[in-house]
């Protein structure tokens, strides 16, 4: 085996980076490969939460940079995937603490007996960014559509681009297709025309995000939710499948009401 | 337009971003586009003569790669060489 470093990050904050490290590497255990993520926010950790296992951390990152404990020992293994392990962010320590050099070394440590290496980017350009792109194979940006997240996410594919780390793969969250019929919010397409790098994945806007997160269990979990599917079709393209994007065409209003009848709303 | 404009605003953020885009890979300002254009004008017009009106210099995007485009139209002249 050796690991695939991906390394998802956006330039703006909040676009749904955490959201699509945790689904995507649970989707790909769930595929029976073998996932380490690595939270590369230092100082405002989340993945950790997000995927449930806050409680389970003893070690972290920057434990291992400052040789406090083995790599092995800063693995939390997740509570249902036997392949999916987190190596949290520090939460008190500074972003110093951490260079791109010791991501390069602990991804390559990891490398020998893992199938991918998701690293999760905190917002911004900065060190953190540097950090969590330095050892990724492929990268995937994060965008909204909607002017500011398009435009930091434009900055970040130049960046990677003069890093000679590109060309990057985009995933496009939060899309509200009922929205975008009334010409209310970007497209798909338009957002691919600005940006011209290739699109991986178009992830709706999905109540069943949030529910997912409160509980600590990704939404790829979740059969039925939209985003869980835009999701785990990620995840099969990231192994190399073709898998036909998803009609986000709006549902009509009684079609909704139907589900709404049935419970499933 | 203004108030009572009618164009939705998926429209006008993908117009906005399209300029926006331009200049934010280029680092070039609106304003430094504008003395580049006028250089520009002052070069062209030491050899021929141009109508500054008529003339269209923009920076256009295709794909990931940037250029910058100029239409400059040739002033019409009576020929005023003997012959
Ligand atoms: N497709 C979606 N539908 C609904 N809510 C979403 C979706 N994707 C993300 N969210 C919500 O948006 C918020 C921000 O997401 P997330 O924390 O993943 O962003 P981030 O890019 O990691 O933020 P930061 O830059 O702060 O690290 C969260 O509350 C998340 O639940
Ligand atoms: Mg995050």
């Amino acid at each position: 085996m050796t690991a695939k470093v991906i390394t998802v990050t956006s330039g703006k904050g909040g676009v749904g980076k955490t959201t699509a490290v945790a689904n995507l590497a649970t989707a790909l255990a769930m595929d029976g490969k073998r996932v380490v993520c690595i939270d590369g926010d230092i100082g405002l950790r989340n993945l950790d939460v997000v995927m449930g296992l806050e409680n389970r951390i003893v070690y972290d990152l920057v434990d291992v940079i400052e040789g406090r404990c083995k790599l092995k020992q800063a693995m939390i293994r997740d509570k249902h995937l036997p392949d999916l392990y987190l190596i949290p962010a520090a939460q008190t320590r500074d972003k110093n603490a951490v260079s791109p050099s010791d991501m390069v070394r602990i991804c390559n440590d990891l490398r020998p007996d893992t199938d991918f290496v998701i690293v999760d980017s905190p917002a911004g350009i900065e060190r953190g960014f540097r950090n969590a792109i330095a050892a990724a194979d492929s990268v995937l940006v994060v965008t909204n559509p909607e002017v500011s997240a398009v435009r930091d996410a434009d900055r970040v594919v130049g960046l990677l681009e003069a890093e000679e780390k590109g060309p990057p793969s985009l995933i496009i969250n939060r899309l509200n297709p009922n929205l975008v019929k009334n010409n209310d919010m970007l497209s798909a397409e338009d957002v691919l025309d600005l940006l011209g790098i290739r699109l991986i994945g178009i992830v709706p806007e999905d109540e069943n995000v949030i529910i997912g997160s409160n509980r600590g269990a990704p939404t790829v979990g979740d059969a039925k939710s939209r985003a869980g599917q835009a999701f785990r079709n990620i995840a099969k393209r990231l192994q190399g499948e073709e898998v036909p994007f998803m009609d986000l065409a709006p549902q009509s209003g009684l079609w909704n009401a139907i589900q709404r009848f049935a419970g499933r709303k | 337009m203004g108030f009572f404009s009618r164009k939705r605003s998926a429209t006008s953020a993908k117009e906005r971003l399209q300029l926006v885009l331009v200049h934010d890979r280029t680092d070039l300002t609106p304003g430094q586009l504008d003395e580049l254009k006028d250089d520009l004008l002052k070069a062209i017009s030491k050899y021929i003569e141009i109508d500054p009106e008529a003339v269209r210099i923009e920076l256009e995007k295709d794909g990931r790669e940037q250029r910058l485009v100029a239409d400059i139209p040739l002033k019409h002249m009576p020929r005023h060489r003997a012959g």
